[in-house]
């Protein structure tokens, strides 16, 4: 499957637990008690602490308003760390979120079909490359990455907020691809 | 154990890290002193940093052992940590190692040297990516009989899911679960090596933003 801005579906390669079969441990780790109609956070629930510890980090790396960068760059960095990695269906999520805080689909078009090295303006190329050096193995960030995200305007908060969000996508990423497949 | 021995990661304690509520682990290994710059810009994202340390704790400081061993989570660590090459993460896992398996400690140090790469690569299964696709070693590890097979195929996964996660397949986790891992095991272990690569991506760069200014 290519990467798209559609919505996507995912399948399990486990089976999860049915909705009817979740405790309330399982519904305490959700967080989010919608959560409970995905496969996947049902998957997720049979380790809530875990669980619940991986999204309540999400939450605040992407959510939290209190000044910092804006909900699109965090959704860019997220987008720009699942086209390096290769998953699609976590592209496709984070993809269209970055189109609708920013306002520029065409530029996370060109993210999504021409990859992490296609053009953007000087802001958006910090922010990805950071984001894609951040994500090699072994980690390639450097110096050079903060002087160009600085130079973009990006403040301290800012950039560890590039950071986090690269980071928790390599998370996000790996357990997304290691326990199904979009469909 | 205060932040002030956080400079020096490999200084001999007495308390675990892993249980002891004061310290925090992403501090200690960032070298993150209370009262710094680092330390109030993690104060803004509050949840994160709290949680970041919960999930910690969850891996590493299980309530139950049933389906992922302490040791099996401890010699998978020392693993994925050796991977990315970054030496305060590593020697961190390496110690919890020695400290839980003393035994494992240089079949997985020789697993490590076998295996390290550069990443992410893979191939695409999409035409339309076929491009992009960057084909690499796919990683069995060789010391199966002193790992044991269930560990074995565990540090396959974790190679895999490292370095080559768009890879990741419904044989691979059949091999898995032929192994002996329980559904549930592989939810603890996907999660496992992922919030490795989540953990050592944030020491990097907040020690890179500290030491920038």
């Amino acid at each position: 499957m290519k990467f798209t801005q559609d919505k996507l579906g995912w399948e399990p390669w486990l089976e999860p637990p049915a909705e009817d079969e979740l405790t309330d441990a399982h519904h305490d780790a959700l967080v989010d008690r919608a959560r409970a109609a995905s496969p996947y956070f049902r998957l997720l629930a049979l380790d809530p602490r875990v669980l619940h510890a991986r999204t309540t980090t999400d939450n605040d790396i992407f959510y939290n308003a209190d000044g910092g960068l804006p909900r699109a760059e965090r959704e860019l960095a997220a987008t720009a760390t699942s086209r390096h990695n290769g998953c699609v269906f976590c592209a496709s999520v984070h993809a269209r979120f970055a189109a609708h805080y920013s306002k520029r689909p065409d530029d996370v078009r060109r993210l999504l079909d021409d990859g992490v090295a296609a053009p953007q303006n000087e802001r958006w190329r910090a922010i990805i490359d950071a984001s894609v050096a951040l994500t090699a193995t072994p980690g390639a960030l450097g110096a050079d990455h903060l002087a160009a995200l600085r130079a973009a305007g990006l403040d301290d908060l800012e950039i560890s907020d590039v950071i986090h969000a690269a980071a928790f996508f390599n998370w996000a990423n790996r357990l997304m691809l290691s326990l199904g497949e979009p469909a | 154990m205060t932040a002030d021995t956080s400079a020096d990661v490999s200084a001999g304690t007495t308390t675990d890290p892993t249980t002891d509520p004061t310290v925090d682990v992403i501090d200690t290994l960032a070298g993150i002193r209370p009262g710094s710059r680092l330390d109030l810009l993690r104060d803004r994202r509050p949840e994160a940093r709290e949680h970041a340390q919960r999930a910690y704790e969850a891996l590493f400081a299980p309530d139950s052992e049933q389906e992922v061993t302490l040791v099996e989570r401890v010699a998978l660590a020392a693993f994925v940590a050796g991977l990315h090459q970054d030496p305060a993460v590593a020697r961190h896992y390496a110690d919890r190692l020695a400290e839980h398996a003393p035994d494992l400690r240089t079949t997985i140090e020789r697993e490590i040297e076998a295996s390290r790469t550069v990443g992410p690569y893979g191939v695409y299964d999409e035409p339309s990516l076929a491009q992009e696709s960057l084909i690499g070693p796919a990683y069995r590890a060789g010391r199966r009989a002193a790992l044991g097979e269930r560990l074995a195929t565990a540090l396959d996964h974790a190679h895999l899911l490292v370095f080559r996660p768009r890879e990741s397949s419904r044989d691979a986790l059949k091999r898995l679960l032929d192994a002996g891992w329980t559904t549930t095991g592989v939810v603890t272990i996907s999660q496992l090596v992922a919030f490795l690569t989540f953990q050592v991506r944030v020491v990097a760069g907040l020690r890179l933003l500290g030491a920038d200014r």
